[in-house]
């Protein structure tokens, strides 16, 4: 066996398909003990810690830290025998790969450890697939048939079934077909774990010769209907099978571009449509001269106890929705069906633009906190956030959502709810603009405030109170705050 | 609501606390023999006037010592091979050495054990080979050891219903008239605080304690199923609800090896006598996640976790052994090593276990096969060897 091994993501759950890598915790060249700890990744079920399978040197590390991995991709390669001098370097595999996540569609080479095939050999060798669905390398393998025509002989010929267990992904660019090209690297064609289709649907797409794994389902979780195989069916041609890719300059033929959705993506996607169509939204606006405040940042930045701390307007923000929350209290809560939940403590959430994509972490107990330690806590959030660490106890149990769209340099919008929260509110940029102060028209610094909320919970009314008190703040903080606290 | 906010709603309830939680201590009805700092306590009292005491000779207390510290780094192995894709799951029992080890050593050899999935402590008193529990957990076998041999019960994974199967047991022992003497036979069932509140439990209270089965509850209280705490199981400490179903109920440090034994001792020898059933709470803290696939830092706070590690049970043992000087810095040694040892050769072993064939899942399905599974398993077969190069 080789001295080079290479490790694979194991499915740390039950049937989870990917992982996400958050931190490495050894570097190449690193010399590492059996069990050292090497990688933090997460899953949809927990974020763990990985030890080391091997004691020996770090040769490679396949994947940066920030992507997602699917189960059974290599993401390390350790020299178990680092001073038995040079090694001969390892096929594809073992080259640490570019940062993108086609990567992850590298098979393992010929002379690194065999994809472990299921029931073929075990020590070393093994997959991890112990429950759950298998990694992507082993879902489709079926031995042939005594007497069968070999799958792979048909594969040039009909690339729609491209997705076949070719045995060998690498071979695949040699292949005639140049329609098929495309659809190389990811020859397993699946863009995450099972394709979910009832067994009826799934004779319907074996009959009409449709591959499922091409398909994007319609049905609830995603799943694949009669509907959508039978569609695929009537235009089913070749050049149609475009494996799921995001690679920058990979159209198809057909000039589009088929983007996996998983992770945070996903996630997303799922809580924006479930609060969307669950929670009545209504976006008031409020537009607010913020001149004063931010003379009034300027004076604290100038303090000398405040003069390490980052100080931002969506401090002040900060701020005056947690003071606000105090007056109308009714704000901060939930709807559970048969019944509010007022909360006595603010979550304050802040929607982050990460490389992962949109998270939105929160401040645990926001209205307890002095000024400075808001402050602080809002550095805190923003560059864990921005190192892609947030814990995911952090992003959990947010009360009531602040989205700093005026960073990309928009005036505003109107957000949709974190399920679960009954208010968001957007800050737009500041600028400075035409604007009536004292009877005259002079440039001001101007922002505008727009604030959905569930109109289960929350009427016009409190709605606009609780806006107009955000906008009272900003417009001047240092006599609301005299006023109301 | 697993996540426990804290705060107010609007049904007017207070939520409790999460910091009430971080130090608590057992309350003053906990028996205990070894406090967190390893000093030495002669004896204990129980809710009913027991006197519990235990009397050890220095090798046994260094025994004790090495079962805690091999029951624990076997653990920590089996969880590094969950990690690195070797085993599909693991229970990890760390924290819960002490109520397991204690009262896994308090089981004479006739005693029979019924265990949840988590009693890898206990199954290591028992003299089974600790690589049996990791074959089903790697799913190439069933569990592997002979519950009549070792008098321990095939690991259940269903929340609470061993306590039936083993009142079940406890009953045919008591009707054997294998009772009655004080070396006759007992039978133990093991459960968490969870497993409380399912009706399997309370059913198995209520049939041990009406049929007089010489059976001791033994429940690890570890503060959390899975992810919900003790205070949304009960309202009463747990090891007064034997008092309800007519039988006496003690609350143990279960981070105490000592204690952990001798009140086992003590239920294990009421029942062999013909006295009947008794719950024992082991009040402890699981230190580690439910199963590898749960994450504990999403429900619980780190000061929590903290305060319970310095109630450690091993640490708490080494403070005693030190103190009293029954063991020193070379046997801890020893004990270290021959602990990494033994973790190593779990290791070699676990990836050394070849994946079963497929037609051994007919094999174990009744003791003398039947028509109906023969012929499954022809036809299985004749499937198998349609495909190339089968071999199976």
């Amino acid at each position: 066996m080789s001295r080079i091994k290479e490790f694979n993501l194991p499915d740390l759950g039950e049937g989870l398909t990917e992982g996400e890598i958050l931190a490495w915790l050894v570097k190449v060249g690193d010399v590492i003990e059996l069990n050292q700890p090497i990688v933090e990744v997460e899953t949809a079920k927990a974020a763990v810690e990985i030890p080391a399978k091997w004691a020996g040197q770090v040769r490679a590390i396949f994947h940066p830290e920030g992507t997602t991995v699917e189960v059974g991709a290599p993401i390390i390669a350790i020299d178990t025998d680092p001073n038995a001098g040079p090694v001969e370097e390892p096929a594809s595999a073992a080259t640490p790969s570019a940062a993108t996540p086609a990567a992850v569609e590298v098979a393992p080479a010929e002379g690194a450890i065999a994809p472990g095939l299921t029931g073929g050999p075990a020590p070393g060798g093994r997959t991890a697939v112990l429950v759950g669905y298998g990694p992507r390398t082993t879902a489709a393998k079926r031995r042939p048939r005594k007497g069968a025509v070999p799958a792979q002989a048909s594969a040039p010929v009909a690339p729609a079934k491209a997705s076949a267990p070719a045995p060998a992904p690498a071979a695949a660019p040699a292949a005639p077909a140049p329609a098929a090209a495309p659809a190389a690297p990811a020859a397993n064609g699946r863009a995450g774990g099972p394709v979910l289709a009832k067994p009826p649907v799934r004779k319907l797409a074996k009959d009409l010769g449709v591959d499922l794994s091409t398909l994007t389902g319609s049905g609830p979780l995603g799943s694949i209907t009669r509907e959508d195989v039978r569609r695929a069916g009537a235009t089913a041609e070749p050049q149609t099978v475009t494996a799921p890719t995001v690679a920058a300059a990979s159209f198809g033929a057909d000039r589009e571009q088929r983007v996996p959705v998983k992770g945070v993506r996903k996630l997303t996607a799922e809580n924006m449509s479930r609060s969307a169509f669950t929670a009545p939204h209504v976006t008031e606006f409020l537009t607010v001269d913020v001149t004063r405040a931010m003379k009034a940042l300027d004076r604290l930045r100038a303090r000398r106890e405040w003069r390490d701390v980052r100080v931002s307007p969506l401090l002040l923000v900060a701020k005056a929705v947690l003071l606000a929350v105090g007056r109308h209290p009714m704000v901060n809560s939930s709807w559970a069906g048969d019944e509010i939940v007022v909360k006595d403590y603010v979550n304050l959430g802040i929607a982050a633009a990460t490389e992962r994509g949109l998270i939105v972490p929160n401040i645990k107990d926001a209205g307890r906190l002095s000024m400075r330690e808001l402050a602080d806590a809002l550095t805190a959030l923003v560059q864990t956030a921005k190192a892609g660490k947030t814990a995911p106890a952090d992003m959990s149990g947010g009360t009531l959502t602040i989205t700093n769209v005026g960073v990309f340099g928009v005036d505003t919008g109107t957000p949709i709810l974190p399920p679960g929260e009954s208010a968001i509110l957007a800050f737009g940029a500041v600028r400075e603009m035409p604007w009536v102060h004292k009877g005259k028209v002079r440039p001001r610094q101007v922002t505008t405030l727009g604030l959905s909320f569930d109109h289960r919970i929350i009427d016009g009314e409190l709605g606009s109170k609780f806006l107009r008190d955000v906008g009272d703040f900003l417009a001047d903080p240092e006599a609301a705050l005299l006023a109301w606290t | 609501m697993a996540k426990g906010d804290p705060g107010v709603t609007t049904r007017g309830r207070r939520a409790a606390p999460r910091s009430k939680r971080a130090t608590r201590t057992g309350g003053p009805e906990l028996v205990q023999l070894l406090t967190p700092e390893g000093e030495r306590i002669e004896s204990a009292v129980g809710p009913d006037g027991t006197d519990y005491r235990v009397d050890f000779t220095d090798e046994e207390y260094r025994g004790l010592y090495r079962d805690l510290v091999l029951v624990r780094k076997l653990d920590a192995e089996a969880t590094a091979l969950q990690r690195q894709g070797e085993l599909g799951l693991w229970a990890s029992l760390l924290g819960q050495e002490a109520a397991q080890v204690g009262s896994g050593r308090a089981l004479r050899t006739q005693d029979m054990a019924f265990p949840t999935y988590r009693e890898h402590g206990v199954l290591y008193c028992r003299g089974i080979d600790p690589i049996m529990p990791l074959g089903l957990f790697r799913g190439v076998d069933q569990g592997g050891w002979d519950p009549n041999e070792f008098k321990f019960n095939m690991y259940t994974i269903v929340i609470g219903a061993q306590t039936l199967h083993a009142t079940g047991y406890a009953m045919g022992v008591h009707m054997d008239g294998k009772t009655g003497t004080d070396d006759g036979e007992a039978v133990i069932a093991y459960f968490g605080d969870g497993a409380t509140s399912q009706g399997d439990v309370n059913e198995a209270f209520v049939w041990a304690s009406v049929f007089n089965a010489p059976l001791v509850f033994f429940c690890q209280n570890n503060q959390y199923a899975i992810s919900e705490p003790l205070e949304r199981q009960t309202r009463v400490p747990l090891y007064q609800r034997a008092n309800g179903f007519g039988f006496p109920g003690v609350r143990v440090d279960g981070n105490d090896v000592l204690a952990s034994y001798a009140v086992t001792r003590h239920a294990l020898d009421n029942a062999r006598l013909g006295q009947g059933p008794s719950l024992i709470e082991a009040y402890t803290y699981r230190m580690g996640a439910h199963t590898t696939s749960d994450d504990p830092t999403r429900y619980r706070i780190a000061s929590e976790v903290e305060a319970w590690q310095a109630k450690d049970p091993i640490a708490r043992m080494k403070a005693f052994l030190t103190k009293q000087q029954i063991a020193d810095e070379s046997f801890f040694a020893v004990v270290d090593e021959q602990a990494r040892a033994e973790s190593v050769h779990l290791r070699e072993r676990v990836l050394a276990m070849p994946d079963p064939a497929p037609v051994t899942m007919f094999d174990h399905v009744y003791p003398h096969g039947s028509p109906e599974l023969d012929a499954q398993r022809a036809q299985f077969t004749t499937y198998l060897e349609s495909f190339e190069g089968s071999a199976h």
